[in-house]
């Protein structure tokens, strides 16, 4: 995977068609011998349109990913948000402890005084805890943890 | 919950960094891991009926497609209404990353999370204003955080092993 390009396409990069199927698409794709096929009916083209598609769609940057999507969680790792309050002084050391941690997955500076959000995944449950008392350890500064409870996202739709 | 066995990791290896994209997908899966595209279907579907697969479907890129302004949304909800207006937040189409999460008292009252995504800040602001008002008067109080720069970004990458 790699990162987005920070570049916005202009619209008439993307037709009626296209928009329909990053909108269909990100609820879910057939489980079937010739699935592109299936879900190509369901919005009027082929199979074969359907594919050419998709892979224009990912060669220009318009979507980031297509294909299953992994709970971290039900595969026996876990993911959890933490967040740190850093001075700004000490911003930058912090930084690089806290990013050296492979379980570190994404890292963002944020608007708040808790002003270091990041996302921790591991391979057990307990890696979570372990990760955030080693950077505690490392920094001298607090982790806190926001596990998810429940989840209400439903779909980012495209404006047609 | 049960870990995955080795022949489904080898599944989330194949796959994990999207599906092919010929006529018969599950078939070249199948070749890679030794496999029929029965027997594929087969474990996809189980892996997705027990959750270890949430969906198979397509990311959008947000900034590419023009919601270049994100913020970090977050909200004092009641506990009794959280989980029927999260699901009204979570349905909203310009939001993504909905979730319940515990409160940290007394820095971080805050138990909602969503991210609202907009092509201005002044856009995003007014999606905030959308949510306040869905929210009304289960709502104590909310804050919004903006991201002012990527420090990682790295995908989820499961190893191979057995």
């Amino acid at each position: 995977m790699t990162r987005p390009a920070r570049i916005v396409l202009p619209p008439e990069a993307l037709d009626a068609t296209d928009r329909a199927i990053l909108n269909a698409l990100q609820d879910g794709f057939p489980l079937t011998p010739r699935p592109y096929d299936d879900a190509g009916a369901a919005l009027g083209i082929s199979g074969d349109d359907l594919i050419a598609r998709i892979g224009r769609l990912r060669e220009i940057g318009a979507i980031t990913r297509f294909g299953p999507f992994f709970d971290a969680a039900a595969m026996g790792g876990a993911f959890c948000l933490g967040a740190m309050a850093v001075p700004a002084a000490d911003f930058d050391a912090v930084l690089t402890q806290v990013n050296a941690h492979p379980e570190v997955a994404h890292n963002y500076e944020r608007t708040h005084a808790l002003n270091m959000w990041f996302v921790l995944a591991t391979d057990t449950p307990e890696g979570i805890e372990r990760t955030a008392q080693a950077i505690e350890a490392e920094t001298g500064l607090k982790v806190m943890l926001f596990p998810k409870l429940e989840e209400y996202f439903i779909g980012f739709r495209v404006p047609a | 919950m049960s870990a995955l066995d080795p022949i489904d990791r080898r599944l989330v290896a194949a796959t994990q960094a999207g599906l092919p994209l010929v006529a018969a997908p599950y078939a070249a899966v199948a070749d890679q891991v030794g496999l029929t595209e029965s027997q594929v279907i087969e474990r996809l579907t189980a892996l997705q009926d027990r959750g270890v697969i949430r969906r198979i479907a397509i990311a959008p890129n947000h900034y590419a497609l023009g919601m270049t302004a994100n913020g970090m949304s977050v909200w004092d909800v009641d506990d009794d209404r959280i989980s029927e207006l999260g699901r009204r937040i979570g349905a909203l189409p310009f939001v993504t990353h909905c979730y319940q999460r515990p409160r940290a008292l007394p820095e971080w009252p805050f138990n909602l999370f969503a991210m609202l995504h907009g092509g201005t800040r002044d856009e995003v602001e007014a999606k905030r204003g959308e949510v306040s008002r869905i929210l009304g008067g289960a709502c104590r109080g909310h804050d919004i955080l903006y991201s002012t720069r990527i420090l990682k970004k790295t995908g989820l990458r499961l190893r191979d092993t057995e």
